[in-house]
């Protein structure tokens, strides 16, 4: 029997009342996750560098929603919700980030350097704005090769003073290449604001001179950025070349784990977190919608608080990396020629 | 008085060319800035203007005209009110190049197709015996190569500045847009760290690109995304990300182009696990070995020499030659001293083994041809026979190619050595643009032969 699918109205028009609560669900296992990886950077389980994503999580729930099997994904250092949108498993994450054979590079990339050739991800990129010419030549792939996939290329705010990124913009808009481009602009590269850094800071008019429609979204709105990202997939698919989206978003947490984020007042961020939180106010449309009831939601909170748990004890339980693997992967095996 | 035009040089290292075209005949009117002739050099076609202005009063080099030396008279010009049916050639310095080139030269007989007799070239090998041999520049064979792969497989793309409309800066690419089209051979904007990571994200999308830098210095632009993105990331996905992907392009001295377009960075991409290296001497490595790198499925640094791409070898007539990555050439054997050399160095070496035998020093020549994996068997045995070691290369001393086989021979082969190993490499300075000054830098046959009598002293 054919199940009857609510679509919802109001704010969250255009969606199934599933869908919506898929949203919702991501976005809280990504806050969960992120939380949990904090504390487990505060006990010494995490090393290095440690990028948390809360506050953004909209923002990439939002972009996913609108792309299907074969299209790629890349971004940055700030990755973890990334790799949990694309589906890849809590605990290869977990255990990535603590170092350990159970971790998606087997602990030798860390938390900035993930893959999943399974899920089109394709990185996890420590050096600020590389992966933008990279997600480009992955769309370039996808032209080449005559199939119809796009490239989800996500940077930061950071990143758009990098002179690679506008080589990038130049070829896709050369070449109509098949790539969306997210700047996930947080307000802060690092400690310094948006404004200390550009000239422009509209950001999504950066590729106008390399005729590159770009569009604001509020990236605190899951809602926003799936409709904004739903139009920028279409035309980026349907062979039209590059198009820019500037999610206008916030992160909750310093740069890294070791930032005291002096460069912002606690009020700035108290205020965003009380008044735009994107899984706050999606749980507020939610329940006027009659989507889902208080009591569900804190199922919900409950059963990703278990999955989290269980990435948490897996990445805690999963061996060291066998001391032979500092030998492997560092070239592949020719075949025979 | 008329005035001499002369044979233009129209490249750095433009010696000679082709004069193809007149485009005026004698008695024509000439202004400043007339196309008068097409020359073509050993990388282009390219039209001849009038500096000065008159009559084209007499043609003294036909069209057709093969190896014509820059600066010799190729036409005389009246100049007004002067009687263009009697004028003469002012330098006779140059006139007599000029007469020397006055018929076409008859096509170059090639050379026998052996190799096995030439002990300065002992056959690879890989060579099945009696293959036949066809002489080819080095130009040619990378062009040959890079065709062959892009036959054989689809996935096979070549991108970089030039190389498809143009047919290449260095004519490298020569026909491959024709035969290949647009889509397989691509003209990039000049933007190297772009579209060294584009490559990068071609390779990650299941491509096999060859991206071509105008030469490698300008890959300095773009050695984050062939360090950071390229050779790291095998290793930091543990083993999901593989990066087939070749950058080639000139590397080393040029001639006479000053210190930003002159420097060998085998040392700098030969430092990096994740990465292979290869710096082919002749057309024969150059085209096995550049086949190899693109079916390598690992990134790869091939690093050519611009002086040599218009250097003809025998290159074996084998429909698919391959040549294995990571194995080290003897070039001449002897078992006095070992000369250890890559690219351009190799051809100084021999010509040093034959000066070094007249002084009854049999010098054992070693082409490494790939720097990383570096041959150190090869190179260890060779010491264990010779006791002595000279290294030669193009780049600095410090921390250079040398450093690293001297470390090599010390640790495997201390015992061994009957001398301290000597290097020969460029002077430690940005190479200067004066003539004299970038002679003195650049290491040559005289030095190598030098350091290999020091090393030899006592013997």
């Amino acid at each position: 029997m054919p199940k009857a699918t609510k679509i919802a109205k109001g704010p969250l028009k255009g969606a199934t009342h599933e869908d919506i609560k898929e949203y919702y669900r991501m976005m809280l296992l990504i806050r969960r996750f992120e939380e949990r990886a904090g504390q487990l950077y505060g006990m010494g389980h995490i090393a290095g560098f440690c990028h948390l994503y809360i506050g953004q999580e909209a923002v990439v729930t939002g972009m996913q929603a609108c792309i299907g099997e074969g299209d790629q994904v890349i971004t940055g250092y700030r990755d973890h919700g990334h790799m949990l949108a694309c589906g890849m498993d809590p605990k290869g994450v977990m255990a990535e980030l603590t170092g350990r054979e159970g971790g998606y590079s087997r602990g030798k990339g860390g938390s900035m350097h993930m893959f999943s050739k399974e899920k089109n991800f394709y990185g996890g990129h420590g050096i600020v704005g590389a992966q933008v010419p990279i997600g480009t030549g992955l769309a370039m792939s996808n032209k080449y090769k005559g199939t119809d996939r796009v490239c989800l290329t996500y940077f930061g705010d950071g990143a758009t003073n990098q002179g690679q990124v506008y080589e990038a913009f130049n070829m896709a808009s050369l070449w109509d290449l098949p790539v969306v481009y997210i700047i996930e602009n947080n307000m802060y590269a690092m400690g310094t604001s948006v404004e200390r850094a550009s000239a422009e800071t509209e950001l999504y008019k950066r590729g106008i001179s390399f005729e590159i429609e770009g569009e604001e979204v509020d990236g605190m709105d899951v809602m926003a950025v799936k409709k904004a990202g739903e139009k920028a997939v279409k035309y980026a698919r349907s062979g039209k070349g590059p198009y820019i989206l500037e999610m206008k978003t916030y992160r909750y947490r310093g740069h890294s784990m070791s930032d005291p984020a002096k460069y912002r007042k606690r009020e700035e961020v108290d205020d965003i977190r009380s008044h735009r939180d994107p899984i706050e106010g999606l749980k507020g449309q939610m329940i006027e919608a009659e989507i889902a009831t208080e009591d569900e939601l804190k199922a919900l909170d409950k059963e990703i608080k278990a999955i989290v748990k269980d990435a948490a004890d897996f990445a805690l339980e999963s061996p060291e990396p066998d001391p032979a693997e500092l030998w492997t992967d560092v070239l592949r095996e020719a075949e025979a020629v | 008085m008329s005035v001499d035009i002369l044979m233009p040089a129209l490249s750095p290292t433009m010696e000679e060319g082709t004069l193809s075209k007149w485009l005026k005949s004698e008695g024509d009117k000439v202004a400043s800035g007339d196309i008068i002739a097409e020359i073509e050099t050993d990388k282009a076609t390219m039209e001849v203007e009038a500096v000065d202005e008159g009559t084209l009063a007499k043609i003294l080099v036909p069209e057709g005209t093969e190896g014509v030396k820059v600066n010799a008279v190729i036409a005389l010009l009246a100049e007004e009110g002067e009687d263009a049916s009697n004028v003469s050639v002012n330098d006779p310095a140059t006139n007599g190049s000029a007469i020397e080139a006055e018929a076409p030269a008859p096509a170059p007989e090639p050379a026998p197709a052996t190799m096995g007799h030439n002990s300065a070239n002992l056959v690879d090998p890989d060579v099945p015996d009696g293959t036949s041999f066809t002489d080819t520049t080095i130009r040619d064979a990378l062009r040959d190569a890079m065709a062959e792969e892009m036959r054989r497989d689809d996935k096979v793309l070549i991108m970089g500045e030039e190389v498809a409309e143009y047919q290449g800066a260095y004519k490298v690419t020569r026909e491959l847009l024709q035969e290949f089209g647009a889509q397989r051979v691509i003209d990039t904007p000049i933007t190297e760290h772009g579209f060294a990571g584009v490559g990068v994200g071609l390779a990650f999308g299941g491509l096999k690109p060859i991206v071509e830098f105008m030469t490698f210095n300008f890959a300095m632009q773009a050695i984050d995304h062939i360090i950071n993105s390229a050779a790291k990331t095998l290793y930091m996905s543990g083993g999901q990300m593989g990066c087939p992907i070749v950058f080639r392009g000139p590397n080393g001295a040029a001639s006479r182009v000053g210190a930003q377009h002159s420097q060998d960075y085998a040392p700098w991409y030969g430092h990096v696990p994740g990465l292979k290296v290869i710096a082919p001497y002749d057309a024969a490595d150059a085209k096995g070995l550049l086949k190899a790198a693109i079916r390598d499925p690992n990134p790869v640094v091939f690093l050519e020499h611009e002086l040599l791409y218009g250097e003809s070898h025998p290159v074996p007539d084998l429909d698919d030659y391959v040549l294995p990555i990571g194995k080290a050439k003897i070039r001449r054997e002897g078992r006095h001293v070992t000369l250890t050399a890559h690219s351009r160095m190799v051809g100084f070496a021999l010509k040093a083994a034959e000066i070094l035998a007249g002084d009854g020093i049999e010098a054992e020549v070693i082409d490494l041809r790939t720097i990383r994996p570096l041959d150190t068997q090869t190179i260890v045995e060779s010491v264990k026979k010779t006791n002595r070691l000279v290294t030669c290369e193009e780049s600095w001393r410090f921390m250079g190619v040398g450093a690293e086989i001297c470390a090599t021979v010390v640790n495997e082969a201390f015992d061994y050595l009957d001398a301290p190993p000597a290097r020969v490499t460029q002077k430690d300075v940005p190479l200067p643009y004066a003539g004299n000054l970038e002679a003195l830098s650049l290491p040559g046959t005289e030095d190598i032969v030098a350091a290999a009598r020091a090393v030899c002293k006592g013997m």
